[in-house]
Order: C-alpha cells, then structure tokens, then sequence
C-alpha cells in the first residue's frame, strides 16, 4: 500500500493540471480586462474533442491538439462577438456554455471514439526520491508541458510590448486606445490565448487522465478556474497557488475517507471558495484586480 | 438625450424593433430590424437542421413536430409549457430589475438553490399547517433568494467586491450548502430505511403542494404560473410608473447623473439587486412547492441560468420576458417529447443556445453599422473644419 501522504500529493497533482493549463491561459485574458465566463465551455469543447482527435488520428498528441484547437475555435467565436461587434461577454460566455454542454452531449451519443491514453513519463532519478518523486515525477506526460506553459504566459504578459499592451487594456483602455493600441483587437488576442490553453486543460483531463469523456466532464472546473484566478489576486504565482488548494481540496476529498477520516465534504469543497471571497473583502482595497476588467470598450465620440 | 417617457415606451413594447436608427425612415429602421431577425433565426434553424441531417437519420422536420407536439399540440401540452416557464419567467423578471439598475449579477443559480432549501425547511422543519406553511414556504423562498443577493449587496457597498465575481463565487457555495442540508438526516434529508440513505428531501405529500389549476388529461398548471403573471404584470407598472421605478431606471441609464440628483447607488443599485435575489429565490420556492416537489443535490437543473437568458435577451424589458421565458419552456416540454423520435434530448441545449445568440446578433450588429455611420460622418465634419481652416490660412 503506497503512503497517503503521495496518494493524496499524487492526486492533487493530477487534480490540479487541468486546471493550470486553463488558469495560465484565463489570467492573460483577465489581466486584458476579459472576464472569461465560457472558460467551462471551452475546456469542456477541448475535453471532448481531444477524445475525438485521439480517435480519428489515433495518436494522443494530435488529440490534445484538437481539444486545443476546439477551445480555440470558442475563444475567436467568443471573441468575435463580445470584442468586434459589442454584445455583452457574459451573455456570449453563458450562452457557448449551455451551447457547448449540448453539442457535446449530443454528439457523444451519436459517436462511438475509441480510447486511448497518454503514456507515463518517469523522470530519470528524481522519480525515486521518497514521498514526492512517484507523485511529481511520475506522470502523463502531458502534464510536463505545464512546465513550459506558465513560464510561458508569465513571460507573455510581463516582460513582452504585447504584455504590456495587453495589460494596459485591462487598466485603462482609454489610454491604451489614446496611445495607438487596438485594444480589442488585443483583448481578441487574449481570448484566442485562453481558449487555446482552456481546449488543452481539457484535453489533457480527458486524454491524458481519464481516458475517455463523459458526460458535462469539467462538471464546474472551468468556474473553479475563474474563482482561482480571483483567489490569486491576478498574479500567476497565486493563481497557480489557487489551483493546487482546489486541485488539493478535491485530494483530500476523495481521499480521506477511504483513509478512514470522517469528514464533510462539502465543507471542504466551499473552503477554496470562502478564502476567495474573503480574499476579495480583505484585499479589494489593494486593487488587485485590473481596472477594467469585465468593463467594454466601444471607441466612441464622447 | 431622449425624454424619460420615451426610453419607457421604446423599451417596454418592442424594444426588439427599436434598435439604432439604420434605416432613412422609421418603417426602414423595422424592416431592417426584422430583416435581420429572420436571418439570423434561419441561419441557427439552418446548423441544428445540418447537425441533425449529419448525426442521425431522423429528418429535422420530424425533430421539429416532436418539439411540437410536446409543447403546444394539446391543452396537456401548453399547460406542461407554462408550467416550465414559471420558474424561468419569475427569475428572468428579477434580473431585469437588477439589470434596469445598471447591476449584472450572474447569480440567479445560487439564489434559486437557496430560495428551494429555505423553502424546504419551512415546509419540513416548522410543522405548520398547510394553509399557513405554503405561503410562508414561498415568502421564506424570496427571504432565502434575497440574503443570499443581499451578501453580494453588501461586500459590493462595503467592501468594493465585483457582484458579478461575488454572485459566481456565491452560486458555488449554495450548491455546496444545499448538499450538505441534503445528507444529514437532522437537517433536510429524507429518512428511508434503504442504506446508504440517498441525498434527497422527502416528498411534498397532495395536500402540501400548491394548488393546481385544471385536470389532466386536460389543461393543467401549477397556481404558481398566476404568482408569475401577477409579478410580471407588477413590475412592469412600478418600473415604469412609480418613483422608485423611475429612480432605479435613471441609476442604470446615467449612473453619475443619477446620484448627483440624489439617487442612492447602495440603497437603489443594492435594493435592485437583493429584490432581484427574492425573485430568484420565489422561482425557487414556486419549483419546490409547485413542480419539483423534492429536494435533490442540483436541484436547480439550470433553470437560474435560463432565467439569466431570458432576461438577457429581453434586454430592459419586463413584457418582452413573457414570450422568451414561454418558448424556453416549450424546449423543456417539447424536449421530453423527443426521446419518441431517437434523437438525443440534448439537441434542446443546442436550439436554444443557437437561439440566444440569433437572438443577441441583429441588436449589436446595428449597434455596431449605427456607431461606424456616426465616425465617419464626424470624421467627415472634421475634415471639412480642416480644410476651412487651410482657405483661411491661404487667404491671409
């Protein structure tokens, strides 16, 4: 019998991935002022079309791929819509989610994907450090490209022009527009970016962890995400950090009443969302959040 | 600016033809509205007909009878109609109060949950007679829906919190706090001898429930469909005939102008927005007492989310939420029909997502030609002082 402590850290890991894929793409759109409430439509799109990518292709890269590009597809139809014409992104990312939750259920019972799943990857020595080296360093490999995405979205937004353009939309668009940016055009760019990595987290829960897709599969992670990125205060290190206290709550959940700990599950579900709200009570003053998130920006005459 | 009374008129009757002015005349401006309507409707008709053709072999017109008649073909099947719009209608009213104040809230989910278990402890808990309890257990709903809105109220006036990142926050905890009265036997769970006890509530007995209107195999309809027109009805009239409507009107058109004229932001933004909750938290209650008869984990099943929809779609208008929230119900009545025909029930989710967003596009797509029209036009006024400003320049 393996030692609860790297089941339950084995678990979080694996709990927390998906998760961290969508997470690094919501806070480039967030910190461009884009609340992203289809995120759980387009990891649950990139869920189930990685499944059906892995079929048809037959190979598990090309199934992330397509989960990726399926999430994609939603972000520039998202983007289009909220960001080229004006109608209200929380009317667009609440209608794509019920939209999307049908299409894939729909389809699901009129196809038949076959299964397939990512390989494990044993990473060479550190994989046999006691404790964490089975729960860290022994995983799908999908996992691993976490390891090149969150850098990557730091990089993006903090130490690129676009970042910083991009940043600059989320703060005060006025300014940005005054100063020769587009900023829908890169608040659009922000949201093809989340949908990209939201399609990959989804792939990646379903390719790389289960296997196959089930029903309403994300049942909720997609809104999980927008809460961690709200836990985080907009920084990624916290962000990330919300990531594994929902992927480890959810740990913890699962596994401690096997371990015969009696506990109330509900409770430990609420907690990451307690801390989030009174995050916000306790640090709105700070103003974290950027400016002008979740606020329109028509270029207009007055 | 336009005059008060005009905003009411344009937005109470059909505020769906009264877009930015495109057209040269008044009927070009509707032929271009309703132009736009019927393509965008023939288009999401269009992709649910091609996914149908290409998913199964029942043709989509056989897809649209079966919608048909499980939704209008009878009197069973309008009042199994009304019946699902109920809920769906008394929250989409509610969020229309929140939304005329200039207030998103994305929690009507949290608030129906909380409305349905406040609803169940009244019913359950106080061991009251039923003329007394039912009543109560619908009040006690609105006052659940309400708190529930009023914590979202108060973190936005007190400590600066987002609504919409609270209310979204606040649905899960809900969720949470309904499964969690759901599996203890001293708070909501039903005591049957199986084991494990399933997480349900007992089931509202005959007596208990609220009144229906009509028999079946004849028309039939919970009493709670009058509460929904009552309200409705209501609303529309104070929002558009009262001082208190007018206040929270004129909040949500100019805020800064609103409150330099003395209109509490927290007393009518946030009083819009806990009345919303008490809708929210009625449709709820009306669900449990009228409809669901039960608690389940979940028990919601999206109808918060529809009514959030619905009144999307309708925009400011309370009338216009009326034949919305009717057609979203005939999709749950028609939907239970399909199983007749093989097509999975979920081609449902897809018609009305195709239909929101057919129904979002003509607005802001005009929106959009109408603010391009008035660049160039000021685009062109400005070149025109420019070139003013050359000649002078020549002249001396």
């Amino acid at each position: 019998m393996a030692n609860p402590v790297t089941t339950i850290l084995g678990s979080t890991m694996r709990l927390t991935a998906p998760l961290a894929f969508a997470a690094s793409g919501e806070y480039v759109a967030e910190r461009g002022g884009t609340l992203n409430i289809s995120l759980e439509g387009m990891m649950l799109g990139g869920a189930f079309f990685g499944v059906v990518g892995t079929s048809a292709f037959g190979n598990v890269f090309m199934g992330l791929v397509s989960g990726a590009v399926a999430g994609l597809v939603l972000g520039i139809i998202h983007a289009n819509l909220s960001h080229r014409l004006t109608a209200n992104t929380f009317v667009v990312g609440l209608t794509l989610n019920v939209l999307v939750l049908g299409l894939t259920s729909y389809l699901l019972e009129t196809m038949n994907p076959v299964s397939l799943q990512a390989g494990i990857i044993k990473v060479p020595l550190l994989h046999s450090l006691p404790i964490v080296g089975e729960a860290l360093f022994t995983n799908r490999w999908p996992m691993f490209l976490l390891l090149i995405i969150v850098p990557l979205s730091w990089y993006l937004v903090n130490r690129t022009r676009w970042g910083l353009e991009l940043r600059a939309c989320g703060e005060n668009p006025q300014a940005a527009d005054v100063s020769g940016i587009n900023v829908n055009k890169r608040r659009r760019q922000g949201l093809y970016y989340v949908g990209f990595m939201a399609g990959l987290g989804g792939a990646y829960l379903s390719v790389a962890e289960v296997g196959l897709f089930n029903q309403n599969m994300t049942a909720g992670r997609g809104f999980l995400v927008n809460a961690a990125v709200i836990f985080g205060g907009w920084r990624l290190a916290g962000i990330i950090g919300g990531c594994f206290l929902f992927g480890g709550t959810d740990a913890l959940r699962l596994a401690l009443p096997a371990l015969g700990y009696s506990i109330q599950p509900q409770l430990l579900i609420v907690l990451p969302y307690l801390f989030a709200i009174l995050a916000m009570c306790f640090f709105a003053k700070r103003n974290q959040a950027p400016a002008a998130l979740a606020k329109p920006f028509e270029r207009g005459l007055t | 600016m336009t005059v008060p009374d005009q905003v009411t008129q344009s937005e109470e009757i059909m505020p769906m033809l009264m877009g930015p002015k495109v057209g040269k005349t008044r009927a070009g401006n509707i032929a271009i509205n309703v132009g736009l309507y019927i393509v965008a409707f023939a288009a999401a008709f269009l992709l649910v007909s091609i996914l149908i053709l290409a998913t199964t072999t029942t043709s989509p017109w056989d897809v649209m009878h079966a919608l048909y008649t499980g939704s209008v073909s009878g009197w069973a099947a309008i009042g199994l109609t009304l019946e699902q719009a109920t809920p769906i209608l008394i929250v989409a009213i509610g969020v229309v109060i929140a939304n005329r104040a200039g207030t998103f809230t994305i929690g009507p989910q949290g608030q129906f949950l909380m409305g349905g278990l406040v609803a169940g402890f009244v019913m359950f808990k106080f061991g009251l007679p039923v003329p007394v309890a039912l009543p109560l257990c619908l009040v006690g709903g609105a006052i659940g829906g309400a708190i529930w809105a009023g914590i979202a109220a108060l973190l936005r006036y007190t400590r600066g919190v987002d609504v919409i990142i609270s209310t979204l926050l606040l649905n899960f905890v809900a969720l949470e706090l309904v499964d969690f009265c759901l599996n203890k036997i001293f708070l909501l769970q039903e005591n049957v001898p199986t084991s494990p006890k399933p997480p349900q509530s007992a089931q509202l007995t005959t007596g208990e429930r609220l009144p229906r209107i009509g028999h079946l195999p004849g028309f039939s309809v919970t009493s709670g469909v009058l509460i929904a027109i009552a309200l409705t009805v209501a609303v529309a009239f104070v929002l558009a005939r009262t001082k208190w409507g007018f206040r929270v009107r004129m909040l949500g058109l100019n805020p800064t102008a609103a409150q330099a004229a003395g209109v509490s932001m927290a007393l009518f933004g946030g009083g819009a927005l806990i009345l919303s909750g008490a809708f929210a938290g009625l449709a709820g209650g009306v669900w449990f007492a009228g409809i669901g008869l039960r608690l389940t984990p979940g028990f919601e099943g999206g109808l918060g989310g529809e009514g959030l929809l619905v009144a999307l779609i309708a925009r400011r208008s309370v009338i216009a939420t009326v034949p919305i929230a009717i057609f979203f119900g005939m999709l749950h009545s028609g939907g239970g029909y399909l199983a007749t025909t093989g097509v999975p029930t979920n081609i449902v989710d897809i018609i009305r997502g195709l239909v929101v967003l057919a129904a979002i596009m003509p607005p802001v797509i005009l929106h959009v030609w109408d603010n391009r029209r008035s660049l160039r036009v000021a685009r062109r006024s400005a070149q025109r002082a420019v070139a003013g400003a050359d000649l002078v320049e020549v002249a001396a």
